[in-house]
Order: structure tokens, then sequence, then C-alpha cells
């Protein structure tokens, strides 16, 4: 490497090193960049291009203008699947954002066994998407499954996952389960940063526990929720896995999700042109989606949340 | 999938596409995805990676004994293999030799010229020719060509049923429709699912499609469809099963939760074999998987019969629906074409289907009568052989039949007539339509 390190220019001064040359030289960022332009950038280019194609992947592919994107907006294959994908991330968000908020916020907290239970929370993180699609695939199985002895007790129809909701939910309900511990993990992080001084403060005028945390918490959390939020829909948005392991897209097409349904296309029925529109489609609209969240949250413009301390 | 683009496009795209395959190819180095095709001595041949190949790499052992071209297996897992195949056959790293379904499994390989054309090696040489069952061969072909040498056993679907369930309630196994809704109802009646179906594989769902309309309509109607006829699917045939489909799931032949039982991860052999189901419409590996679940059920209480006749159905009922077997096919590009096709003939010899009867599969020769004394279920394999020797037609799974962008979608829209999400009109009009 012909790169100099300003450490090591600069002996063992290291205070002077971070005031006056502030960021290493572009040199260091050229292997990132490489990898990146290699297996995201390239990639991505590559798959706008066969968008515009019709390819089986055997013979060479051949241009074909517009058809893939005009057959996009009429099929309503793709128009159930994009109303499925909308539902699963609205459900998704709306099932993990409350419940990682307050363990999260519980989490960040002094309470003794928290360390303990905290381990024990996060434990789903750790198995594979895969383990857990086929685990509670397992579990559900309507004639042999723990869902048979239980669920009539708890109001759960042992065939749930041959019903178009009930698959849909599940499917909702697994990535929850599995990804839930990461954003209590997000929030906790977040809601340690809060400074002290604002509890003690609100004690002092007498707000309880309940105010405290709606006027202090929830407030000061605005960031982690947007960085969480946005992590969460682009999670939802490109969630396969669970789908091809639980329900292969079904009942009929019940939860033919947008990435399913683009493998589906690309991988079965080696339309690989219109594949790559669907993809193409889904990298806009994930892109589309977050911009918008970090603009409307505020998140774009910086504020720090601590303005006037 | 990358090499497609090296032979079009612009030289920007081409740039990028030799930068990604270069770090690709790093990785891809050591999955031998660069093997085959060369001048050096040697054919690629990618099998199906299951619990027989190693009956093949017997084969391939003692082939390279006596040839200088050494054939070299490549056996790719299960679910891999179709995938794994179709980018390999686009690149330049091709096989030579390939297992295939024949039919549309191929289609695509015969469309854009990467099959060599079989016909005229095979009926030049009396031991290929006359070696194997006749609607065997006829079932891998492609338009009247043959492009495929079976090389493993057969797989018809049969109607397995539990024998005590059959005889604590006094019936018989169903021959007839009569039979049939009999039985539908005597189970019913006693709290156990007729027809155990793993619908969530949607596959399994598929059988019944594929016999039903065999026996109302005769393998005619699918064949128009197969060969590329899409109106086919108006055929009456065709509503009324679908129609008869929505009349079973109605009739609760199949229970209410099929939707979510499967197969794979052994849901519906586990409610044939515990008595919660009494019958089930499943290929003939269905023997070895509950010899592998329930070994004393299988050995039991595990029966097997043809398909019954459908009321008013003209198809005639020793007619077969399955895969008839898997055959070689060979690449049009192999720089070793004679030694490929001396590697093919080794699949009609005795010691092969000897090797293949010892696995427990039956061979498609047709002198494999003599031996399926020797296999491991003597009763079992002689009645599935004799049921494909004397069946008028066998025909292929249609997943396997046509090509996947039709076969796709037809799993899709079956799955739906079942779930109660298309009636059978919309079903025949979604197939009318697929393209």
């Amino acid at each position: 490497m012909s790169v100099h390190t300003p450490h090591a220019e600069r002996g063992g001064d290291r205070k002077a090193a971070v005031g006056s040359v502030g960021r290493p030289p572009v040199g260091w960022a050229v292997p990132g960049i490489l990898f990146f332009a290699l297996f995201a950038i390239v990639p991505l280019a590559i798959a706008v291009y066969l968008s515009f194609t019709t390819w089986d992947g055997l013979d060479s592919p051949a241009l074909t203008g517009l058809d893939n994107w005009t057959r996009l907006f009429k099929d309503s294959e793709f128009g159930q699947a994009a109303w499925l994908t909308l539902l699963l991330t609205t459900i998704s968000w709306a099932f993990q954002t409350p419940v990682a908020l307050l363990l999260g916020v519980w989490a960040a907290g002094r309470q003794r066994s928290r360390a303990v239970l905290s381990a024990v929370f996060f434990i789903p993180l750790l198995l594979s998407t895969t383990a857990i699609a086929v685990l509670f695939h397992a579990l559900l199985d309507p004639n042999f499954g723990v869902v048979k002895e239980i669920g009539p007790w708890i109001g759960v129809d042992p065939n749930v996952m041959g019903s178009s909701t009930g698959a849909l939910l599940v499917v909702a309900f697994v990535g929850g389960w599995q990804f839930m511990p990461f954003h209590t993990l997000i929030y906790q992080g977040g809601a340690r940063q809060i400074p002290e001084v604002l509890y003690q403060a609100a004690s002092i005028d007498g707000a309880g526990m309940i105010r405290q945390f709606f006027h202090i918490t929830l407030p000061q959390l605005r960031h982690t929720m947007t960085t969480s939020s946005v992590l969460m829909i682009v999670g939802s948005l490109t969630y396969f896995d669970t789908v091809l392991i639980m329900t292969k897209g079904g009942p009929g097409t019940d939860t033919t999700i947008l990435p399913y349904l683009m493998y589906r296309t690309g991988f079965q029925t080696y339309d690989l042109g219109y594949a790559a529109a669907i993809a193409t489609a889904l990298v806009v609209v994930a892109t589309g989606l977050s911009l918008l969240l970090v603009r409307f949250s505020g998140f774009g413009s910086m504020r720090s949340t601590r303005e006037g301390m | 999938m990358r090499s497609g683009i090296f032979s079009q496009g612009t030289r920007t795209t081409r740039w990028a596409a030799a930068g990604a395959a270069l770090a690709l190819a790093g990785i891809l180095a050591g999955c031998g995805s660069g093997a085959g095709g060369s001048g050096d001595g040697t054919l690629t041949a990618y099998v199906y990676g299951d619990d027989a190949v190693k009956v093949q790499q017997a084969a391939v052992d003692t082939f390279n004994k006596t040839s200088d071209v050494k054939v070299k297996l490549v056996s790719v897992p299960g679910t891999d293999y179709v995938n794994k195949l179709r980018s390999a056959m686009g690149s330049p790293g091709a096989p030579d030799i390939f297992f295939n379904w024949g039919g549309g499994s191929i289609k695509p390989y015969v469309d854009s010229d990467d099959l060599l054309d079989l016909t005229s090696t095979v009926n030049e040489d009396p031991a290929l020719k006359d070696g194997f069952l006749p609607s065997v061969m006829t079932a891998g072909g492609l338009d009247g060509k043959i492009y495929g040498v079976p090389m493993r056993g057969m797989q018809p679907v049969m109607l397995f049923y539990n024998k005590a369930l059959f005889t604590e309630h006094k019936i018989e196994p169903p021959k007839t429709w009569e039979d049939l809704q009999k039985a539908i109802t005597t189970f019913k009646n006693a709290g156990i699912t007729p027809f155990a179906l793993g619908g969530s594989d949607k596959w399994p769902e598929l059988m019944w499609m594929e016999y039903l309309l065999d026996r109302i309509g005769g393998p005619e109607v699918f064949r128009r469809i197969q060969n590329g006829d899409t109106d086919g699917w108006g055929d009456p045939a065709v509503l009324k099963t679908a129609r008869t489909v929505e009349q079973l799931i109605d009739d609760g032949a199949f229970g209410k939760n099929f939707n979510s039982v499967d197969y794979g991860n052994g849901g519906a052999p586990t409610l044939l074999n515990k008595g919660k189901a009494a019958m089930h419409l499943m290929g003939s590996w269905e023997y070895s998987t509950q010899l592998g679940k329930a070994p004393e059920f299988a050995a039991k209480d595990l029966g097997w019969t043809a398909f019954p006749t459908v009321a008013g159905g003209v198809g005639d009922p020793a007619n077969v629906v399955g895969n008839p077997t898997n055959y070689w096919s060979v690449n049009a590009r192999t720089k070793h074409k004679d030694a490929a096709l001396a590697f093919l003939r080794t699949m009609a010899s005795e010691s092969y289907s000897k090797a293949l009867v010892d696995n427990g599969d039956i061979p498609t020769t047709s002198d494999a009568a003599s031996m399926l004394s020797t296999s491991p279920n003597p009763a079992f394999a002689n009645d599935q052989y004799e049921m494909v020797q004397k069946a008028p037609s066998f025909t292929l799974s249609w997943d396997q039949a046509l090509e996947s962008r039709y076969a796709t979608p037809l799993l899709t829209e079956i799955s739906k007539l079942f779930a109660g999400k298309s009636t059978p009109e919309q079903f025949v009009e979604a197939m009318k339509a697929a393209k």
C-alpha cells in the first residue's frame, strides 16, 4: 500500500491528527468502494438492464424495451403481491414497534435480573431464519403440531396456516418474533443515551412514570424510532425466507409477497427479464420509502434531540 | 446466469459483467462450475443428488476402468439441481451429460439446440431400442424424438392405503368411483380423514388432477396441452376434472386442513401411518418414505392399488401417471460424443439394472421382471413393475412435462383451486390464458 496512515506520520500525537487532518485520505475507502461496487452496484445495474430484456437464462438476453414494465402495471398478480407486501410491512411495523420500544426502554433501566432477561429476549436473533421457519412450521402443523393441542384453548384455529389471513399473520408474527430483539437493542441503546437529568427535573416537577415516558422518553427516542422503522420497513419489503419455507406463497397466492413473486418468476418460471423488473421496482419502492421516512421524521435535518440543553 | 451477458450488450455492461464475474470466479472455483466441456479427456455428468447416486457412481467407476475418456460425476443436491443445471447450461462450463425428467424439463435446451438428438442412435442399437419399456422411452422424448436414455427407477403414482383401517371398517380398497365415495362416507363418519393430502406442497394436489383428467378424458387431453396447445385446457374434461376436485373437497375427502399439511416434512405420510387418514395418493417413493418413518407400518399395514375408475370417464383404468423414470441427455457441444454414447449404453446393461434393484429401485428395462425377486420388497416391486408394463399410457407428471413457464403458473392455479380461491371455471380460464 502506498497510502500513508496519518497516525504513522505524526507519531504518537493523536490529538493533533484528529484536529488538523480530520479524515484519512481517500485511498482508505478504495477496498470498501470496490467491494460495494462489485457486489451491490454492478448486480443492481445488471438487474436494471435485464428488466428491459426477455431472458430465459440460456440464450442471450433480447432487448424488449418497456414490455416488462407495461406488463408489471397490468399484472393482477403483481398488484396482489404489492398489496400483500404493503399489508405485511404495516402489520410488522405495528406489531414490532410498540413491543420493541417498551422492551428496549425497560432493558435500559437498572432493575434486578434485567441483564439475564435481556439475554433471554435476545435469543431469537441468534437463530437462523431458516431454523425459525422450520420450527414454527412444525409447531403449527394442524395434525401433529402444538397448535392442535393448545390452539383451541387460546382461540387459535389449528388450521391457521391454511387460511389466508392466518397465514399472513403467522408470517408477520414469525418475522416479528425473530427481529424484535434487534429493535429492542436499538431502543435500549437510544434510551440509555437520554440524560438522567431530564428525569430528575421531571420528578421534581411531580411527573409520574407514565408522564415521564410520554414527555421525555418518547420525544428523545425520535431518531432511534426512525432508524428502527427504516430498518423494519426495508426488512419487511425484502422478507423472503420465511415465506418460502412456511407457506410457499400459499394458500393459493395469499402470501405471495413481492420478493417471493420475484423468486417464483425468476427461478421457477425462468422469466428472468420480468423477475428483474419486479426486483427493480422493489428497490425503487424501498429506497423511496426510506427517503420519505427520513425526510418527514426530521431525521435528515440532523437536529439534535438535546437542543437547548 | 452471468455468461449470457458476455455475448451481448454494450461495452460498458460487458466490462461490468467481466468485473463481477472475475470477483465471483474466485468464489465459484471450488464449486466445480468451471469443469466440463474441456478437451482434457473427461466428461462431466450432472446428477440429482440423493440416495440413488451411489448406483450411478458405481456405474461411472466401472465405465472409467475401460474407457480412455473418464466420466466425472457431479452430484448436485436435490433442491438446487434444476437451478444449477439451468445456470450451467447457459455457461461455457456446461456438463456433457446430465440427469433430467424428459419432456418439458428439457424443452428449453432442445429449443436452444443444446441437446444431442438420440433418435437414430437408439433406433440403430437393439440394446437400447428394445432394452427399455416402450411407454417409458416415449414419455421422456419430445415431438417424437428421443433425447434421453432411462437411467433410474420408475416412479408411478399409486393409491396407498392403511390396511388395518380398511379391515376394521370392513370395506375394500376402491376400484370404482362408487367404491371411492363409499369409502369417503365410511371413513368420514368414523372421524378419519379419507385421503391424506399434502396441500401446502402443491404438487401432491397436482397428482389428483393428473389421474382424474386421465380417467375422465383419457391421456389425449393432456397430450394436446403438452404439445403446446394451451386451448387444450378448454377441453370439457378439464372442467369436469376441476369440478370433481371441488366436489371431493366439499365432500370432505381430504379433511379440512389439507392446505397446511405438507409432504416434504412428513405431514401427510404420518397421517396415513398413524391411522388418521385412510388413503394417500402418492408417487411410489411413498413406500420407502414409510419404510423410513414407520418400518412396522410399512411392513404390515401399508397397502397399494391403482387409481379407481371415474364414473362416465373414457380413460383406460390401466393408465398410469407419474415419473416414468429419469434420463441421461447429452450436451450437443460435447467434445467426446462417442464416449458419452458408450456410457449411456451401459444403462441398458444387466449389471446396472441389478444395481438399481438392489438399491430398491425398479428399473425400466424390458427384462427387469426376472430380477425383482432380489429386490428388498419383491411384492411391491412386482406390482409396480406390472402396473407400468401393462399401462397403455404413462403420462409424465405435468410439472415435468410442461416447460417451467407453464408449470409454475399451473401449480399456483391448482393450489388456488384446492384452496377454494378460484372456481373450476376460473381455473380453466386462467390456464387457457397462461403464456
